[in-house]
């Protein structure tokens, strides 16, 4: 059988054999021994030409309830945002998705100049003063940066509030047992970080405090007042930050932060069931040698014109080996691509502008939605653009009806909090109307 | 020659736009308290949508990819990335579903996950795989955890070290170390391969597993496996599998079959998944039954209904290790290679790799330095030192073959050969590219001879010349900043 992507034509073949001098391509394989050579057909479906795969991946495409067919108002660390055009027509260029990690400056200015761009721009919303060119994601991201606080600081101990994403906290989880750290989980009060509690957990021990901005509940903690509880026994301040609210909210650099972490996904990267997304890391000049993953610097070339390098190069796995902190490789460049376009054409105006509507909209929805019996308001704090709410029936029911009239409702709380069980975390983003909004009220009022 | 690139800060100009937001239909709110609000706006650029583009497709056209010509780069496994599975990637079904949707509104993308987890586990000879790794340095890590795991449910908690032969892949001892343990590495013998006698010295109770690339960085296989995977497992550890070299094996032989515990792909090698640049890719974990208690949750099952779930209940589990269920629209790319290409088009893949690399190998052997002399399997490394002797290093003859428009192989990797050059031609290029890179390849060598300033001052017509890295370490500047 012939595929598409095999070029090699028995005239090939013929040749090569000849030329290496053997008789058969088994004969390359002769070094395997009989015992491990895999004698069967592999048990896999067989070949699918390119219409028949188009239409069975389309087939299974429409078994999935998308944003082009519902209304969502699901958030949780996953946003459904408006994505211009240009985003996807720049990561199609084939120049950027075919390349790989750029180790030959010479032939790879553009991506390594995308990628100083995208440094820039993050140290721009973050208020830091570097940032590498991304990690996974940003629950990975944040565990890189709880272990570089373990390397820094020489101290075990990480507190980390509860109001951080569930999934970062489970990473972070197995992060330590590999590397032998301990965590301690800060409660919340009101829905943001308790402080009396903070103060009395971080210590002399404390390598780091960890606090997301805005937090899981969709809430703007308290930066300030934690910063002082975090650095009082010379620990690390760690935010995990969601990049799209600080196109309006105080930069935790501002704050004194240390590190910034988070997920590029609401900057013009696909929900895509949840990867690929792109984490970003960013710290300050004090620990810019200790930073996990690849980073861009700028240089010049032998006849003085600028141009772009992977620099620092000394902290990696490659170089260090087994005395690299971090085994970061590969990252997710080409979602940093994408973040970088969309931070170039919101630009200046269009981040404040679309961080100012997010908070219109979801404050907008908030006041209305508790207007509906059996939904109440249980939290008292600022926001951006979510909110909890506690609703008189199970979530998971609640769900199943609003499904049924086009809505994907929010994120049942009682999965990860037995303490929230009824509550319902809801993200109003851009992209829903009024109309939308005042459909969910409508939806709600009839179901509780 | 040497051309400037504007940076995209540097074309802003104030009141430029490239956005189109909805206009606001609800009222202003002033619930946000001032003290939480930024005192000034990020830096950001303005641009029109025109400059955007004009700005990104420049940079697109200083930037070398497989779509521009030959990429060579030895243990990366540069081949063609199928344009459908861009196409199918971006269905509103695949790229428009968020990861806590019910389970009934997402039972096509959960098939997909399951049926690929099936599919690589048959690939690979595993009973089990596991999607969720984001990467194959992750792969590593997530397989050291289980192997970890493993051992301490057992009561085995003195098995603290974890073996790597010296031609290993960085990230395998720096993912050991972030698993906690501590590296022995085992020297090579003469013919490239893990030296039993070696191996032997170093295994005891205190070992938690060896890891292995086979075909290895040399592009050899270790003959010896079956000798080796029984003396750590008679010394109680397991055996872990790098797969960046699995594009040498689709069919041929399989890692499970070899006595490997632990495997890990690279979806963005051998599955034809883009690099992009250096990521996203995937690096999914297969193991024996014996470590299946301890995969990270969740994993995707189906009940009797055929219904597919995401399955949390898993008592033992190392927990999580990424963000949801992996890198998603990764997988759906992997998934439609593998239906693609079928059980005898997985295989002929590995043969056609593995002839071409041969072909290149033998071909070019009268004129580089070729440390190893057996059959390679997908990939080979020359050495420079022939050259070297004339004053002209590896590192010049990769420059120079930027001049031709060609990526240059892997370079100073493995570091158990000297003025290294590892080249891995994939099975997607013709006999005309490879001929073409040959020739090339016999052209600068001759240079070296005839007129080694032409190599040693190379890239010629690049849009830089070699820039200054020392200066860039030395003083870094990491960002760009107003005036």
């Amino acid at each position: 059988m012939k595929f598409r992507y095999l070029p090699m034509t028995h005239k090939d073949h013929h040749e090569m054999l000849q030329a290496i001098g053997i008789n058969s391509v088994e004969d390359l394989f002769s070094d395997i021994p009989k015992s491990v050579r895999f004698q069967g057909r592999l048990n896999i479906p067989e070949p699918m030409d390119e219409y028949s795969l188009v239409r069975h991946m389309s087939r299974l495409a429409g078994k999935n309830a998308s944003y082009d067919q519902y209304v969502s108002f699901l958030g949780a660390g996953v946003y459904e945002h408006y994505i211009p055009s240009v985003v996807n027509h720049v990561i199609s260029r084939s120049e950027f998705y075919t390349a790989y990690t750029p180790y030959q400056p010479e032939i790879s200015q553009g991506e390594l100049q995308a990628i100083f761009e995208f440094q820039t721009m993050i140290c721009e919303l973050t208020g830091m003063d570097v940032a590498n060119s991304s990690m996974y994601d940003g629950p990975t991201a944040l565990a890189e940066a709880a272990s570089m606080a373990v390397a820094v600081s020489k101290k075990k101990k990480i507190v980390v509030s509860r109001a951080v994403h569930p999934e970062a906290r489970e990473i972070l989880l197995t992060n330590a047992k590999g590397l032998g750290y301990e965590i301690v989980e800060v409660p919340f009060v009101d829905g943001v970080t308790d402080l009396e509690k903070l103060k009395e957990v971080a210590d002399e021990e404390t390598a780091a405090v960890i606090v997301q901005y805005p937090n899981f509940f969709g809430h703007i903690e308290n930066l300030a007042e934690i910063e002082k509880i975090a650095h009082q026994h010379k620990g690390l301040f760690i935010v995990s930050a969601n990049p799209l609210a600080l196109g309006l909210l105080k930069p935790p650099g501002q704050y004194g932060a240390d590190i910034v972490v988070g997920d590029a996904q609401p900057l013009g990267i696909p929900a895509s069931f949840g990867g690929p997304h792109c984490g970003y890391f960013a710290t300050t000049k004090t620990y810019m040698r200790r930073i996990p993953g690849r980073i861009v610097g700028q240089t010049v070339d032998e006849e003085g014109v600028r141009g772009f390098v992977l620099t620092l190069q000394a902290r990696e796995q490659h170089i260090r080996r087994d005395k690299a902190t971090s085994n970061i490789c590969s990252n997710q460049a080409l979602n940093a691509l994408a973040a970088s376009v969309y931070m170039s054409a919101l630009g200046k105006q269009g981040m404040q502008e679309v961080a100012r509507l997010n908070v219109n909209k979801a404050h907008y929805a908030k006041k209305r939605l508790v207007e509906v019996n059996g939904v109440e308001d249980v939290f008292h704090q600022p926001f951006f653009n979510e909110f909890v709410v506690k609703l008189s029936r199970p979530v998971k029911e609640v769900n199943a009806k609003l499904l049924e009239q086009g809505i994907i409702g929010g994120y049942d709380l009682g999965r990860d909090y037995p303490e929230l069980k009824d509550h319902m975390l809801i993200a109003v983003t851009e992209v829903r109307t009024k109309e939308e909004i005042e459909q969910l009220a409508k939806g709600l009022e009839g179901l509780l | 020659m040497s051309k400037e690139k504007a940076l995209i800060f540097e074309l802003s100009q104030p009141g430029r736009i490239a956005y189109s937001l909805p206009a606001s239909d609800v009222p202003e709110t002033s619930d946000l308290p001032q003290e939480f609000l930024r005192e000034t706006p990020a830096e950001l650029p303005e641009v029109s949508e025109l400059d955007l583009m004009r700005h990104y497709t420049e940079l697109s056209r200083r930037n070398h990819g497989v779509d521009n010509g030959f990429y060579p780069l030895g243990s990366c496994t540069m081949k063609y990335n199928p344009k459908v599975h861009e196409d199918v990637a971006r269905l509103a079904g695949f790229a428009k579903i968020h990861p806590y949707q019910p389970e009934d509104t997402v039972q096509g993308a959960l098939q997909l996950l399951y049926e690929l987890q099936q599919d690589l586990a048959e690939i690979t000879g595993m009973d089990r795989v596991t999607l969720q790794p984001a990467a194959g340095a992750q792969g590593e890590w997530t397989g050291l955890m289980m192997i970890r795991a493993y051992h301490e449910s057992r009561g085995e908690t003195g098995r603290n070290k974890v073996i790597v032969p010296d031609s290993a892949h960085g990230t395998n001892p720096a993912s050991a170390s972030v698993a906690g343990f501590q590296t022995i590495t085992v020297k090579s013998n003469e013919k490239g391969l893990v030296d039993v006698e070696e191996l032997k010295k170093v295994l005891g109770p205190d070992v938690a597993a060896l890891m292995l690339t086979n075909p290895n960085t040399l592009g050899l296989f270790e003959e010896e496996i079956q000798v080796i995977a029984d003396l750590v497992h008679e010394a109680g550890g397991l055996l872990y599998y790098d797969g960046a070299n699995a594009n040498a094996i689709l069919g041929i032989a399989r890692p499970g079959d070899m006595g490997f515990d632990v495997v890990h792909l690279n979806l963005h090698k051998t599955f034809t998944t883009p690099h992009g640049g250096g990521g996203p890719g995937a690096g999914p974990v297969g193991v024996k039954k014996e470590l299946i208690p301890f995969l990270p949750k969740p994993m995707v099952e189906k009940d009797q209904d055929g219904k597919y779930y995401l399955d949390y209940d898993i008592p033992n589990s190392i927990g999580r290790v990424k963000g949801f269920y992996g890198n998603f629209g990764i997988l759906v790319r992997a998934y439609a290679y593998i239906r693609t290409m079928g059980p005898d088009g997985l295989r002929q893949v590995s043969e056609n790799a593995v002839l071409n690399a041969n072909y290149m190998m033998r071909r070019l052997e009268p004129y580089f330095d070729l440390p190893y002399k057996q059959h390679c399997k997908h990939e080979f490394v020359l050495s420079g030192n022939r050259q070297k002797k004339l004053g002209v290093r590896t590192l010049d003859i990769a420059k120079r073959l930027l001049d031709f428009g060609f990526h240059p192989p892997t370079i100073y990797f493995p570091l158990i050969v000297d003025e290294c050059l590892m080249i891995e031609p994939t099975e997607t290029e013709s006999k005309e590219t490879l001929d073409r890179f040959i020739e090339t390849m016999i052209q600068i060598a001759k240079e070296v001879e005839e007129n080694p300033e032409v190599v040693q001052e190379a890239p010629h017509n690049t849009v830089v010349k070699r820039l200054d890295e020392v200066t860039a370490a030395r003083k870094p500047v990491l960002r760009w900043e107003k005036k």
